[in-house]
């Protein structure tokens, strides 16, 4: 399979997440919230060769077009991956993603002790950091196992 | 300066610091206009215990000629009914001021601050940040040895100890050089490591005060809490290492001074009270002269 077949191959609505990362394809889908459980098609290439990244991982998912706000988690996680919104069996609409300086109710914060935590109106802010991401709240930095504290869908 | 509300002493720049202090040593010595906050109201809520922050505050706005209004005890006031911070805050703003905010949770001011258009000062956020005991413990430290070519000694609980996380981003402010003691299980938490390193920090970490201790011209010591540790004996142990006793100083800088946000329990031995490096109760005091330089900074703008 070449990186060309993959990104032609075709689905019908929905959207094409490339560039991710090898071996990060199901932190994507975990972030997506996606398990297969709600019938949605999903197809995944994991570590295909790739001129850019090396080994990269390729999400396609029929059915679901990202918001922005998924589109900024997962660029936490994949900086450098690309996202192609098919309507029609044609691309509609391609970019990069950008990281956000921000992130806003996508992250919770693992500090038991965070105002965030508590039953406030507040929604969990977080700063992006190079490699990381701040709670604007308690400071907390998280650098590992971003996505287990993702609660976006 | 000018600040809509105090939070952290990150954003505290070294002309807003000196700005307060130079406002409180002015204070001190000629006292203030009391006719000029004669309207003005205080809204004290400390959803902790507190003594000295409380009492200060509650000091330094009569001092000022105004007067302040105490939610009381969490247990009498409508927190137990299951009232949100943000509630409580968004009607107390109605009735004072500028508020005083001490509670249990980090970020709890910066939170309030997004529910208030009066002025919030950060007494206390958990384990976050204590700006207003940074302010009264550099005007010690100016007041006794100055800032310049200045050395300071932070010891004890560095992990819990918002006094320390607050005074760390200060020394940073005015280049003082900072050295960290504490046991291994108490260092300071990355989130302060990062800042103090991304501010280009001139910082050391130690876990043995005869290390640094000749060198220093501050030593500040901090309470190790019994509920840090998972069994009484480790307690005692590590405890024991960070108590701070007439021998213990006898390899120090003669100038060298002691300082400690209190309370103490009994990581300063009562005979080092009597020394000429004891100045934990002279920075107490100068809790009422800051805070009330502070508040004039901060209210200057709702009374003119």
């Amino acid at each position: 399979m070449t990186d060309q077949e993959l990104r032609v191959s075709k689905i019908e609505s929905g959207t094409v997440i490339d560039h991710v990362p090898g071996g990060h394809a199901l932190k994507v889908l975990a972030i997506l919230d996606i398990d297969g459980s709600d019938g949605e098609t999903v197809s995944i290439g994991m570590n295909v060769p790739s001129d850019k990244l090396g080994r990269k991982d390729v999400v396609k998912v029929e059915g679901h077009e990202l918001s922005q706000n998924e589109v900024d988690v997962i660029s936490l996680i994949a900086s450098d991956a690309s996202i192609n919104i098919i309507r029609d069996f044609d691309v509609v609409e391609k970019s990069r993603v950008d990281r956000p300086s921000t992130v806003t109710d996508v992250i919770a914060c693992p500090n038991r002790n965070c105002i965030t935590t508590e039953d406030e109106p507040v929604q969990s802010k977080f700063d992006v950091l190079e490699n990381g991401v701040r709670c604007v709240y308690c400071n907390t930095i998280i650098r590992e196992d971003l996505t287990d504290h993702i609660h976006t869908a | 300066m000018h600040r809509e509300h105090v939070l952290s002493t990150k954003e505290l720049s070294r002309d807003d610091i000196e700005t307060v202090l130079d406002r409180a040593a002015d204070i001190a010595h000629s006292g203030t206009d009391r006719s000029r906050y004669a309207d003005t109201i205080l809204a004290l809520l400390f959803f902790e215990p507190s003594t000295r922050t409380k009492m200060s505050f509650d000091t330094a706005m009569k001092r000022l000629g105004g007067t302040t209004i105490d939610m009381g005890s969490v247990e009498s006031s409508s927190v137990t009914k299951g009232e949100s911070l943000a509630d409580t805050i968004r009607v107390i703003e109605g009735y004072a001021d500028a508020i005083v905010l001490r509670h249990p949770s980090e970020g709890a001011a910066k939170m309030a601050s997004e529910f208030a258009d009066v002025p919030i000062i950060n007494a206390g956020d958990g384990a976050g940040q204590h700006p207003t005991q940074t302010l009264l413990d550099l005007h010690t430290i100016r007041e006794n040895v100055g800032f310049d070519d200045l050395s300071v000694g932070i010891m004890g609980d560095l992990k819990y100890g918002r006094t320390v996380h607050s005074l760390a981003h200060a020394l940073t402010k005015i280049d003082a050089r900072q050295h960290f003691i504490s046991p291994e299980s108490l260092r300071l938490p990355r989130s302060v490591r990062f800042d103090l390193h991304e501010d280009g920090a001139n910082v050391r970490e130690h876990t043995d005060l005869d290390d640094v201790l000749s060198t220093l011209d501050v030593l500040y010591v901090t309470r190790i809490q019994r509920e840090r540790f998972p069994d009484e004996n480790e307690y005692r142990e590590v405890a024991g290492q960070y108590r701070i006793t007439e021998d213990a100083l006898e390899d120090a800088n003669d100038d060298l001074i002691v300082m400690h946000p209190l309370p103490r329990v009994d990581e300063i031995a009562p005979g080092v009270d009597t020394t000429t490096h004891a100045r934990y109760f002279e920075q107490a005091h100068n809790g009422v002269p800051v805070r009330m330089a502070l508040l004039d900074l901060l209210l200057q703008g709702e009374t003119q």
